[in-house]
This record gives C-alpha cells, sequence and structure tokens, in this order.
C-alpha cells in the first residue's frame, strides 16, 4: 500500500519529531518540578510569579536564555567551545531512539540496544572534557578533569550491574529485556536488588548530580566545565544533564522494575490495574526516579574527591563483580 | 531515486568509508593534539558505523564502548594534564619524509595486493550471513561472537587476558617505583 519512502523515511521521521519534542517538553518542566520540588524541601515557595502557580517558568527561561548574548571567550579554542555542546545533548537524544515507551511505542527495537546506550551514554563525556578544556579557564578545566576521571571511572562498576541484567534476560534489546521480566513473572529488582543500587548509584556519578556533583561544585570550581558559557550553549549543558537523567531513570525502570509492565503482571487478581495504560506506568515508574535524584540533592551533602574515587573503585567495582558472579550462578543452577 | 534505494548499501558505505580516511588524516595533519583526538573520535564513531553497515552489530557497539568511550578518553586526559597547545614541527621527522613516504606506500600497496589475492582464493561470494550463524543457525552478532570466543577459542582468549593483567601489573611496578624514587630523592633534600 504504502511505498517504502513512507516505511523507511516518513513513518520513522514521524516517531523521531514526536519523542523529540516529548522528551524537550518533559526536560523543560523538569528544571521546573526540581526547583519546585527543592523549595517545598527547604521549607520554601519556589519560583511562583511566571504564569498560574509558576507554571510558565521553564517558557519563560527558554526565552530568556535564547535571546542572551552568546559570549565566547576571547583566549577560547573557539571550534571545540562549540562543538561541546553538541556533543552532550546529540548522544543524551540518540539514546531515546532505542528506549520503548510501552508494546510497540519505540521508535526502533535494535538487539545491541544496552550496547549502544552504553557506547553512546560514553560520548557523552566529551562535551564535558571538551568544554572544560576549551573555555581556557582553570575552574573549567579541573572541572572537565574531574569529571573525565569519574566517569571513566563509574562506567565499571555500571557495566557489571547491566550484565548482570543481560544474564538474566539473555538478549541486550531493552524491549527483549521487559518481555524476559513477564516471561519470568518476576520484576528483576527481586534477584538484581544489590546490581540495582549499584546501577543506580553509578547513574547518579554518571550524571554528575549530587552527592557526586564534584565536576561543577560552585563552592570552589564557580560552575566547573561550564564556568564560561552562556545563553543557549549553557542551555545546551543544562538540558544534557536533564536528558541524561531521563535515560538513566528509563533505563532503570526498564532494566528493574518492569518497563511498561504494570506491578505483578502474572497475578490475575490485580488485573484492575490494566485500566491503567502501560505508557502511564512506564512515566509513572521514571517520575519516581527522577524524584529520587531531587530527593538526593535535596539531602546529601558533595563527597570529596578521594572519598569518590575510593567509593567507585574500592567498594563499587569488587561488589558488582560479586554481584555479577552470584547471579550468573544463580541463573546457571535454576535454569540448568 | 531508483537509483538511491538500490545502491543504497552501497553509497553508505562509501561515505562512512571517505569520512573514516578523513578523519585518519585529520588525526596526523592537524597541528593541535586536542583537535587531533576529536577527530580521531570521528574516526572511531565512523569504524562503529561500517561494523553495524556489516552486520558485526556487537564489534560496532565495543568498538565505541571501548576505543571512543574509554581510550581516547584517557588520551584527552593526558593531553590536558601535560597541557600541550601546540606541536612543535620535528625537523627531523619531517627531513626523512620522502623515504618514510616510500616505506609506508610499498607496504600499502602489498597489503592491498594481499587482500585482493586472498579474496580471489577464498573464493566468489562469502556468505554474508557468516558473523551472525550459530551451529547453522542465523542469530545475531552478538551470540556468533560469544559462541566463537568462548568455544572455540578459548584458551587463547584467556592466555590473552593473562598477557593484559601482566602488562598492567607492569605498568603498575613500574610506576610505582619512579614515584617512590622520586620520594627517596624529596626524603634526601628535606
Amino acid at each position: 500500500m504504502h511505498g517504502p519512502l513512507y516505511d523507511l523515511v516518513l513513518l520513522p521521521l514521524i516517531k523521531i519529531v514526536v519523542v523529540l519534542a516529548a522528551v524537550l517538553l518533559i526536560v523543560a518542566y523538569l528544571t521546573f518540578f526540581e526547583r519546585k520540588l527543592l523549595s517545598y524541601m527547604q521549607v520554601r515557595i519556589g519560583p511562583n510569579r511566571v504564569g498560574p502557580r509558576g507554571w510558565l517558568q521553564p517558557i519563560a527561561d527558554g526565552l530568556k536564555l535564547f535571546v542572551k548574548e552568546d559570549l565566547v571567550p576571547g583566549q577560547a579554542e573557539k571550534f571545540v567551545f562549540l562543538l561541546a555542546p553538541v556533543l552532550i545533548m546529540a548522544p543524551a537524544l540518540v539514546m531515546f531512539s532505542v528506549i520503548p515507551f510501552g508494546p510497540e511505542l519505540w521508535i526502533t527495537d535494535i538487539n545491541i540496544a544496552l550496547l549502544f546506550i552504553l557506547g553512546v551514554s560514553s560520548i557523552g563525556v566529551y562535551g564535558v572534557i571538551l568544554g572544560g578544556w576549551s573555555s581556557n579557564s582553570k575552574f573549567s578545566l579541573m572541572g572537565g578533569l574531574r569529571s573525565a576521571a569519574q566517569m571513566v571511572s563509574y562506567e565499571v562498576p555500571m557495566g557489571f550491574a547491566i550484565v548482570s541484567v543481560l544474564l538474566m534476560a539473555r538478549t541486550l534489546s531493552l524491549v527483549g529485556i521487559v518481555e524476559a521480566q513477564k516471561a519470568a513473572h518476576l520484576w528483576y529488582i527481586v534477584p538484581g536488588i544489590l546490581a540495582f543500587g549499584i546501577y543506580f548509584i553509578c547513574g547518579v556519578a554518571e550524571t554528575n548530580r549530587n552527592p557526586f556533583d564534584l565536576p561543577e561544585a560552585e563552592s570552589e570550581l564557580v560552575a566547573g566545565f561550564h564556568t564560561e558559557y552562556s545563553g543557549m550553549k549553557f542551555a545546551f549543558f543544562y538540558l544534557g544533564e536533564y536528558t541524561n537523567m531521563l535515560v538513566v531513570s528509563s533505563l532503570a525502570t526498564i532494566m528493574f522494575f518492569g518497563g511498561w509492565l504494570r506491578p505483578f503482571p502474572n497475578v490475575a487478581w490485580l488485573s484492575f490495574l490494566d485500566v491503567i495504560p502501560p505508557l502511564v506506568w512506564f512515566l509513572a515508574k521514571v517520575g519516581f526516579f527522577i524524584f529520587v535524584y531531587i530527593w538526593f540533592r535535596g539531602t546529601f551533602p558533595r563527597y570529596r574527591f578521594d572519598q569518590l574515587m575510593a567509593v567507585g573503585w574500592k567498594w563499587l567495582i569488587p561488589l558488582s563483580l560479586v554481584n555479577l558472579f552470584v547471579i550468573g550462578l544463580g541463573v546457571l543452577l535454576l535454569k540448568g | 531515486m531508483d537509483f538511491l534505494v538500490q545502491n543504497f548499501a552501497v553509497l553508505l558505505f562509501s561515505l562512512l568509508a571517505v569520512l573514516t580516511v578523513a578523519g585518519a588524516i585529520g588525526v596526523v595533519t592537524l597541528k593541535n593534539p586536542v583537535h587531533s583526538a576529536i577527530s580521531l573520535l570521528g574516526t572511531f564513531v565512523m569504524v562503529a558505523a561500517l561494523f553495524v553497515l556489516k552486520h558485526a552489530e556487537f564489534l560496532g557497539a565495543v568498538q565505541l564502548l571501548v576505543y571512543a568511550g574509554g581510550i581516547l578518553v584517557l588520551f584527552l586526559f593526558v593531553i590536558m594534564l601535560v597541557n600541550v597547545r601546540k606541536l612543535r614541527p620535528e625537523s627531523a621527522f619531517l627531513s626523512n619524509l620522502a623515504p618514510a613516504a616510500v616505506a609506508v606506500g610499498t607496504l600499502f600497496g602489498v597489503m592491498v595486493a594481499l587482500v585482493m589475492v586472498l579474496s580471489r582464493l577464498a573464493g566468489p561470494g562469502a556468505d554474508p550471513t557468516a558473523l551472525r550463524t550459530v551451529e547453522g543457525q542465523v542469530l545475531g552478532n552478538t551470540e556468533a561472537v560469544g559462541w566463537v570466543l568462548y568455544r572455540t577459542y578459548l584458551v587463547p582468549f584467556e592466555v590473552v587476558s593473562v598477557i593484559l593483567l601482566v602488562a598492567m601489573i607492569g605498568a603498575i611496578v613500574f610506576g610505582r617505583r619512579q614515584a617512590s624514587l622520586e620520594r627517596e630523592e624529596e626524603g634526601g633534600q628535606g
């Protein structure tokens, strides 16, 4: 009926535009959500002037950043300075191409989705390093170097935690992982609670969020790697961070909390829960993890850098290896 | 339009190949080491894309993860730590350019000739699903690589991992010896 042009170009393009628009809108409102939530945690009111109860604040912020003067420091490395925000934003958005939001609700389902996400997310670190370096400012450079060390260190235990999920699901496809949880009658959080803990801690570190936000520790580095950035370039760094939070939360949902599945997907008397559509289940779970992110920021003090490295190398990596061994043994004994 | 659809794979391959080589040329010709590193990043990403195009998705993803995500970050880390802004042109290297070009060109020619002869010997049309086949079943590249690595080549694989471990321990031992020597010198002065 439809030509190859429709199947290969038009349909994917429509999907991509819809997902991109939704993600960017959600990310913009995440900034508002975070400011509001933090204010309530600190017994303040938060932004409440623009629009009813402050609901138009993200739009106003966006407009302000858009029309702001785009300043490039005189001593900066112009090309790299321009490239860095793109290198942070693009990989973060690309990762949404393989994330399933519900049954049949995805841009594409590839059989190496997990590896793809790990690979693409590791490109994101260049935005931080190069942004820090090209600004030609000591604060930015320190922030960039810190971030490089931190992200490379925490990628290792994160990878091991993900491999333990892979052992249970026996597939790298994110759709396959959710379906495997449906078939196993079990969310992987039950056997993989340790893996989930390691994954989420590493996820927080990878996104440079509190208590691991040393690359932009304002009390010592002004704003770290994005000190010299302004206007839309700054907005890219800012939005990139939130987009990455969204990716980490989505992956946590998919790998450990059954993706779009309702709780206890095989218990018959709970089937009234199916009234709520799968997409809403997915978004609710993701929203919870976003809340935890912000909760962390409102609760924990920042680590010292040597403590950060010690936690990563001396605790998380050995722990993730033990976890991998235990889960591997369990899979071997149960599945034969 | 028809031409585009029919030769899509070939055109994509040509584009990626050109970009790969362009990136590689950039690595050696750019003056600023950080620009070289960015160029190398481009080459790594394009090579990953080439792997995916040839149905070796696992290799593509690992290429991205290990080379682009791990090794090159460490390159950049070192470049930034020692803060080399510009490389001085090495006159000794430049004076030997002509013989070096001849040697490298000859080697390249021999390699191309070898590949052409070997592919002629291998016979026409190798199986395009060879990289995805496990015991006669077409599965996926990840499964196929795992199968070959952990069944057929298990012992070499383990030996390689031991060699890498030895190299790592060696590097740490050398690094520590130097650090402790420096500490002794500082102690002697103080």
